[in-house]
């Protein structure tokens, strides 16, 4: 059983994935925290304003949703592997 | 009673039940009755996942105790709301297709299936199933207080008729109907939350004239209102942060979450589910809590938080416009109350009842256990909700912490560190939830971060040293 685990090549892709989804929520929140606090520690009378939106906000809550919107698609699209889940089926790729 | 209002409540009603018969048919012709009724035969399609797994997590928090925290703090907890986006692809990502291939492996039905596959031991067994039926029990009556409140503050019914209609339609679809019934009840009131939070979104901007009129006006009233501190600069940066443990990546130790992890079909479901995943999410917890932020200038003055979105709703759009929209919190209600009454039936049923008591009963047994059980729970949590404690999200977050800080390393080391074992598993939870339990009540939100933070440390830590300190004695047993 152990052995077996261990030549699963399914689960070679699956931790790469699982690693995939660490380093987005990373990246989500640095960008998240960076323009919210970068952005909004100034005196609210020194805000910027971007479609009437304080641009901390815009930048933080708006465009870092698109962005990991983005990014999702293009991981999903790009890196993520279509594997079989049920058992018997695994020697057909590799 | 304002029948605009209540007429587009009743269709959507009328809907579910629908779904619960073509459910109950599914039900009656697939051979594997458990597997059907509390996994849908790992059938789900991507949208369907997707959905059911927002829906299941976006419950009465997000649609009417945020946006009513939101109408207080201002900007600042719209921020802290948006911490949610990484519920959209990180627990599929996380669990993603290692949780689906295991499951399959162990025939797991449940997220406890999932434990004693993995570690192979009663105690965790049976601490799992405690821990699960204790909290989703609490968190569910916090629902049911809320739906029920919401149906009172919509059709002016009393508070006791009002959860009367609500509990029998939540316990009759999900006895007829099972899993299946509430994933697919959960796709169309995703749709109804993602919708209604659109509409309601616009009116509220042109009701206000325009953005840059509303926050103008926000930052007249109180400057406060428009930085990422809340209306009184308390909402630090850590605080706010550690949100991320809570409500963004804490999420993947929910049994109610982890459980649709593997439910779906096929990678491609997954992938799907992903992308419809992050965007709904995003676009669904960024519109609620903005609404209401933006009713503060509109609606200034409202004293209950709870009835910011219902308020704000009457006020700005037309009634029949406004059934449609409010069908949204109450979706979002349904759509955990379904999810976590189902959950705790499968947990009474499935891993105490056919594990412990009567491991041979008969599939016509199981069947009217699992009917029995979900019906007695559900009455169980109206009669609870009949005299309600009175913060909702309290309730509902301390389940959710709780919960988070018994499973997430269990299920996460599990899957990924070979080296855990159960013992680790077992000191875990007990560390996770009894710290969590000690930490609420006698030191809550230690060094100005959630409560949850230090309990998912300490139950890592026991997590990672008591499987350590037992691997030796462990690889001499095997």
């Amino acid at each position: 059983m152990a052995a077996h685990e261990k030549k699963d090549w399914r689960f070679k892709i699956a931790h790469r994935e699982a690693w995939i989804g660490v380093g987005l929520v990373l990246f989500n929140f640095l960008w998240w925290f960076g323009f919210a606090y970068g952005l909004g520690s100034k005196p609210v009378s020194d805000y910027q304003y971007i479609w009437g939106m304080p641009a901390w906000f815009f930048y933080s809550c708006i465009i870092g949703s698109l962005i990991m919107i983005v990014l999702v698609i293009v991981v999903v699209k790009a890196f993520f592997k279509e594997v079989p889940f049920e058992e018997g089926q695994e020697e057909e790729k590799s | 009673m304002n029948w605009d209002v209540v007429i587009p409540l009743l269709v959507f009603l009328l809907f579910i039940f629908a779904i619960g018969f073509w459910a109950s048919r599914h039900i009656a012709a697939k051979s594997n009755f458990l597997q059907e009724y509390f996994l849908g035969s790992r059938e789900l399609g991507g949208l369907v996942l997707a959905m059911t797994m927002i829906a299941t997590y976006g419950s009465a928090s997000s649609f009417v105790g945020g946006p009513g925290a939101a109408y207080s703090e201002g900007l600042g907890w719209v921020l802290l709301s948006m911490s949610q986006v990484a519920t959209g692809y990180f627990v599929l990502m996380i669990l993603g297709k290692k949780f689906a291939i295991k499951a399959r492996q162990y025939k797991a039905i449940t997220l406890v299936d999932y434990l004693k596959g993995r570690y192979n031991s009663k105690a965790v067994v049976l601490l799992s199933a405690v821990s699960i039926i204790i909290f989703l029990f609490s968190a569910m009556t916090a629902q049911w207080v809320g739906g029920a409140r919401l149906i009172e503050s919509l059709t002016g019914l009393s508070y006791t008729s009002a959860l009367f209609i609500f509990a029998f339609a939540v316990i009759i679809y999900v006895i007829i109907g099972g899993f299946r019934a509430v994933a697919v009840t959960d796709a169309l009131q995703g749709i109804v939350m993602f919708v209604g939070t659109l509409i309601i979104l616009v009116g509220t901007i042109i009701a206000g004239g325009g953005m840059g009129n509303i926050m103008s006006d926000l930052a007249n009233e109180n400057p406060n209102l428009v930085s990422p501190f809340g209306h009184d600069g308390s909402l630090t940066p850590l605080y706010v942060s550690s949100f991320w443990i809570l409500v963004g990546v804490g999420v993947v130790g929910l049994p109610q979450v982890a459980v649709r992890a593997m439910s779906y079909k096929d990678a491609k479901g997954m992938h799907r589910a992903l992308i419809i995943g992050t965007i709904v999410v995003a676009f669904m917890m960024f519109g609620m809590h903005l609404v209401g932020v933006m009713a503060r200038p509109i609606l200034p003055g409202i004293e209950v938080a709870d009835s910011v979105m219902p308020t704000i709703t009457m006020e700005v759009l037309p009634a029949w416009l406004a059934g449609v929209v409010l069908a949204a919190p109450m979706a979002a209600i349904m759509s955990t109350v379904d999810s976590l009454l189902l959950l705790v039936s499968s947990t009474v049923v499935k891993d105490v009842y056919l594990n412990y008591v009567n491991p041979k009963a008969t599939r016509k047994k199981v069947k009217t256990m699992s009917f029995a059980v979900t019906a007695l729970l559900g009455i169980a949590v109206f009669a609870l909700a009949l005299s309600p404690p009175d913060l909702l999200i309290w309730l509902n977050l301390f389940a959710f912490g709780g919960l988070e800080s018994a499973f997430i390393w269990p299920v996460v080391l599990g899957l990924y560190w070979a080296k855990g074992n159960k013992y680790g598993a077992m000191a875990s939870i007990i560390a996770g939830v009894a710290s969590y339990s000690i930490i609420h009540n006698i030191w809550p939100e230690p060094f100005g971060m959630h409560t949850v933070t230090v309990p998912v440390l300490l139950s890592f830590l026991s997590y990672v040293t008591a499987s350590l300190l037992t691997a030796r004695k462990a690889a001499s047993l095997s």
